[in-house]
């Protein structure tokens, strides 16, 4: 019995010891055959399984077009559901190889958690919902409102500073999961959800009555969501961040799901660089030539993705605005390939 | 007659032998010294790995978050918090809520535990099934569910703050919680509380000297008047020299909510509600086998010396089931406690949620924070376990007495 525990003991410590920080990832996701990937608990268009159990998303799009890149297949991806408290131990413990969860990307994370933004999916920010009936049109009428808040985020913090620096009060009351605050939202617990904007639409569309909602005009912070890695595996960094550039730039060149084999065809030397038909800047990478075809093939270009996801071909319904192109009067920007 | 031959006294060396190896000598020694630095060693090389994975991947580690500002806030504190407090002072706030919650759950939980089990016990058909289907629906539903139920449920019933239910217009009850008045001290309030205080002393004087006087000489002396007299006319006396001890502010709608006053929130309510109703069941079941296990002779000699039957439950049986029933109902009072972390599904703020929750994720420090909440929590259940067996000491010694 004694040496039963031991054994038990020995093969833990065996294991902790085993778990030291690899710069092996992309290797390992190869000997896998599977990418595992961090992605909300269902925020509809960013991560939400659909009525067959597929997820899909803005940022499951994203863990689709990695997969596509280092397995050549975009299913081949495990889909972790995270609450918000729980996303940042499952990526420093190595549950999860790339974290895209609708995450603000700040200073603090981007250092002390020991993780790395790799660039922009979503630029966002917070706002507030409250219902029609209470008449007010201006987060700056809130005085002495209670506030569901999803609790382990970036928006108890900002919520905070936006209450004391206009000296209103507010009780906030923070829950485990975005459900259970939408929920308590919808009882009247509250007269207030807070949530980043995107979100707040997101919700809205899982009310009973959304039209007897509306979210106000303020938006009171800045929140840059992207995916994330562990420190410690440049390779693997270098790998998450170019798949989204990638995705930006076939945008910029009129790269579509439908044109891409026609492109093939292009002479164009930017084209032919960034297809693969010239160089090796996917091997580089420590991909394959044909990079960008699979990540177009599989997702499409970010403005197809945006589109199908959130845009207004999807039930949210959001404007490009400052996510559309840099040169389409957006700020999204992507490093050129070459 | 045969005399025992009288065994020589232990040697040093052998005596040293039997308390470091017990039976099996110098061998179980060194079993127990190798199988200590075995432990040793797996225990070091779990700290130096985590640290070294750590460092190799710039993950912030230390105790100094502790000491730099939480930034969000609370709703519900027993200490002053604002949003420019320490990490510290959110563990503290975290704490004072689990506690809270855990104290009033257990006083609650004891209570219904031992009504119901009365009711089974009693000799009522009605009665006993009622408390036999009581504790059968109970506690055979998970307690996260009937957590979530009395959260929802309740708040579903409840009008909102403008058309709250008002009870004489102090106390008014709407889906914010319950608002009642606030006692704000006036300067008569330590008279007061010093006049209460003696008031308690002296009953308790004579309630010692009414026991010695009936063991002593068998008679019973009649003290209550006396014990009325000085529990409410001792601070009545002082109300009336120094002054009302406190005045109460009452609450009033402005805005969203009510301004003055003090507010229960919904959230403490439902837990409350869930944790000791459902604790409470299994007390029950305690109790009932406590109380079936003292021999019905006990009763019948209680009858039989013309006690009540509620005499002979309180003087005789229960201070017998008392044994029994006290060690599994520590267990209880520990999942009570335990249980209360469920609180972050109805936004409690209790120590899981707002420390091992939201701190986790502001700072990332998981291995400190998770380290601390379990560090508490098996200070709060080791606290309570000890308690527990101290009373437990104390019947075991009456009864021997």
């Amino acid at each position: 019995m004694k040496c039963a525990s031991l054994a038990v003991f020995l093969a833990v410590a065996a294991t902790l010891s085993g778990q030291a920080a690899s710069a092996q990832t992309l290797k390992t996701i190869k000997d896998r055959g599977q990418l595992s990937c961090g992605v909300s608990q269902g925020l509809p268009g960013f991560s939400a399984p659909d009525d067959k159990g597929n997820w899909t998303g803005i940022d499951v799009d994203v863990c689709r077009a990695i997969a596509a890149v280092v397995l050549d297949d975009p299913t081949k991806v495990k889909f972790v559901p995270l609450s918000a408290k729980d996303r940042f131990t499952a990526l420093q413990s190595g549950e999860i190889d790339v974290l895209s969860r609708n995450t603000t990307w700040t200073v603090s994370r981007d250092t002390s958690l020991g993780a790395n933004f790799t660039g922009v999916t979503y630029y966002d920010g917070q706002g507030f919902m409250v219902k029609k009936s209470l008449k007010v049109n201006s987060a700056l009428e809130l005085n002495s409102a209670s506030v569901c808040v999803q609790t382990g985020t970036t928006t108890e913090q900002n919520l905070a500073d936006f209450f004391k620096g206009n000296n209103m009060k507010y009780e906030v009351i923070a829950f485990g999961s975005i459900d259970e605050a939408v929920k308590a939202y919808e009882s009247g617990r509250c007269d207030v959800f807070t949530d980043d904007a995107s979100g707040l639409y997101a919700s809205r569309l899982k009310l009973a009555n959304p039209a007897d909602h509306i979210v106000l005009p303020e938006i009171i912070s800045k929140e840059p969501l992207g995916p994330m890695v562990r420190h410690g595996d440049d390779q693997w960094f270098d790998i998450v961040k170019w798949t989204l550039f990638a995705m930006i730039n076939a945008e910029e060149l009129g790269i579509t799901q439908k044109n891409v084999d026609t492109m093939l065809k292009s002479d164009k030397p930017e084209m032919k660089r960034v297809l693969g038909t010239d160089g090796n800047l996917g091997e580089q990478l420590g991909l394959t030539k044909d990079w960008v075809v699979r990540i177009v093939k599989a997702v499409g270009n970010y403005g197809e993705t945006f589109e199908r996801n959130v845009g207004t071909g999807s039930p949210l319904g959001i404007a490009r605005g400052v996510n559309n192109l840099w040169n389409k009067g957006g700020i999204q920007y992507a490093p050129p390939i070459r | 007659m045969s005399i025992a031959p009288r065994k020589p006294p232990l040697q040093f060396a052998l005596r040293l032998k039997r308390a470091l190896g017990g039976k099996t000598g110098w061998n179980g020694f060194a079993a127990q010294i190798a199988f200590a630095a075995i432990l040793a060693w797996i225990a070091y090389e779990i700290v130096a790995n985590a640290r070294t994975n750590l460092e190799t991947q710039h993950i912030a580690s230390g105790f100094g978050f502790l000491n730099y500002n939480a930034g969000f806030d609370v709703n519900q504190s027993l200490i002053a918090y604002n949003n420019s407090d320490t990490y510290w002072r959110v563990f503290f706030v975290g704490l004072l809520n689990t506690i809270l919650v855990s104290v009033i759950g257990i006083v609650f939980a004891t209570v219904i535990g031992f009504i119901v089990a009365l009711c089974r016990l009693s000799p009522n058909g009605v009665l006993s099934r009622i408390g036999g289907i009581y504790v059968e629906i109970v506690r055979n539903l998970p307690v996260l569910f009937q957590i979530l139920f009395w959260y929802l449920a309740v708040l579903a019933a409840l009008p909102a703050p403008r058309q709250s239910i008002s009870i004489f217009s102090t106390f008014f009850l709407n889906n914010r919680g319950l608002i009642v008045p606030l006692p704000v001290s006036e300067p008569g309030l330590y008279p007061f509380l010093a006049a209460l205080a003696a008031g308690i002393v002296v009953a308790l004087g004579l309630r010692h000297h009414a026991r010695r006087i009936l063991f002593q000489r068998g008679h019973m002396i009649r003290i209550w008047p006396y014990v009325l007299g000085c529990l409410v006319g001792l601070p009545l006396a002082s109300m009336l020299i120094f002054g009302w001890p406190f005045k109460l502010e009452l609450p009033q709608l402005k805005g969203f909510n009510f301004a003055g006053g003090a507010r229960i929130i919904p959230e403490f309510v439902a837990l409350t509600v869930a944790l000791s109703t459902y604790t409470g069941a299994f007390i029950a079941e305690i109790v009932r086998a406590g109380v079936m296990s003292v021999h019905k002779g006990q009763m019948e000699a209680g009858s039989s010396l013309g006690l009540s039957r509620a005499a002979t439950l309180r003087l005789i049986v229960v201070p017998q089931a008392m044994r029994v029933i006290v060690p599994p109902l520590t267990s209880q009072y520990l999942n009570l406690t335990k249980n209360s972390s469920l609180a972050v599904a109805i936004g409690y703020p209790d120590l899981v949620s707002v420390f091992a929750g939201t701190a986790v994720s502001q700072t990332g420090q998981a291995i400190e924070i998770i380290a601390m909440t379990m560090g508490v929590y098996l200070l709060l259940s080791l606290t309570t376990s000890a308690l527990m067996s101290i009373y437990g000491w104390r019947i075991n010694r009456s009864m021997a007495a």
